[in-house]
């Protein structure tokens, strides 16, 4: 196995993410995309973990704590999308172009 | 390396199978019509990842995505999913087709830069494979050794968004309410 072929693949699935992240109008969908985006960061971390094998494991250690800020992430944005949809009534990110009251 | 060394080796078949099983549940993820349906093939593209994850000797990783991931964040993906969508009906129009061509665009060409980047930076660079996996121990003097700080700020962190979310998520009673509650 050449780190390449993980590599390339992370950035397909990276791209993927982007797509979403630009395409998508329901804003659970795009926290979706979002996630697709972490975990082609994670798939990077431990290719190069695996590549230069490090005392301390630091490349994986590293997606853990990014799995964990992800986890974070989706409790609070999805609090957030609750809250917006209860005073909106809607999910569709065109509509939230609201800076002032 | 050429091709025919690099396909005669049996990891590589896996690799092809859970690398094709992942960018078709990918792109499902962002194109699929239904929402459950897109937030399951997020599963499936997680489970695929969790898989190179233990190609890759990183078996901890892998469990702790396919608990955290698969087995919380979905979840937690289809609940928002049922609350968001219950009051207004199917929302039929997902995504903007204005977008998609300039948002193809967008992503193929940073498809290629990325790839272009690691192809040139990397060449034939080898991963260690069918080794015995990373000991958990290593993980675990790691995480309460050299990265404890890290490692309490993340905990920190999680316990704020948790207070957090709860605090932003619910709803406030009326003043009406609050009276009743009062009295009972």
């Amino acid at each position: 196995m050449i780190a390449n072929q993980f590599l390339v693949l992370a950035a397909a699935l990276f791209s993927l993410g982007v797509y979403g992240l630009l395409v998508r109008r329901n804003v659970v969908l795009v926290l979706l995309s979002v996630e697709l985006m972490l975990a082609a960061v994670n798939i990077n971390l431990v290719v190069f973990e695996a590549m230069l094998v490090t005392p301390d494991a630091v490349g994986q250690v590293f997606a853990l704590f990014v799995i964990a800020i992800a986890a974070a992430e989706v409790g609070i944005g999805l609090a957030i999308v609750l809250m917006i949809f209860r005073n909106r009534q809607s999910a569709n990110i065109d509509e939230l172009d609201l800076l002032r009251w | 390396m050429t091709f025919i060394d690099w396909i005669a080796q049996p990891i590589n078949w896996v690799f092809l199978a859970v690398g094709a099983a992942m960018l078709v549940s990918g792109l499902r993820v962002v194109t699929a019509r239904n929402v459950v349906h897109a937030a399951l093939y997020l599963m499936a593209a997680l489970g695929a990842s969790a898989a190179l994850f233990v190609m890759l000797s990183a078996e901890f990783v892998a469990l702790v995505v396919v608990l955290v991931y698969i087995g919380a964040v979905i979840v937690l993906f289809l609940f928002g999913i049922m609350i968001t969508r219950a009051p207004t009906g199917f929302d039929t129009v997902l995504d903007t087709k204005a977008k998609r061509a300039p948002a193809a665009v967008v992503s193929v060409i940073l498809f290629g830069v990325l790839s272009y980047g690691s192809l040139t930076a990397f060449g034939a660079t080898e991963v260690a494979s069918g080794g015995t996996g990373t000991d958990t121990s290593i993980l675990a003097f790691s995480l309460l050794g050299r990265f404890v700080v890290p490692f309490e700020v993340v905990g920190f962190i999680l316990l704020a968004a948790l207070v957090g979310g709860i605090t932003v998520a619910r709803r406030d009673l009326t003043p009406l309410e609050e009276e009743e509650r009062g009295s009972v």
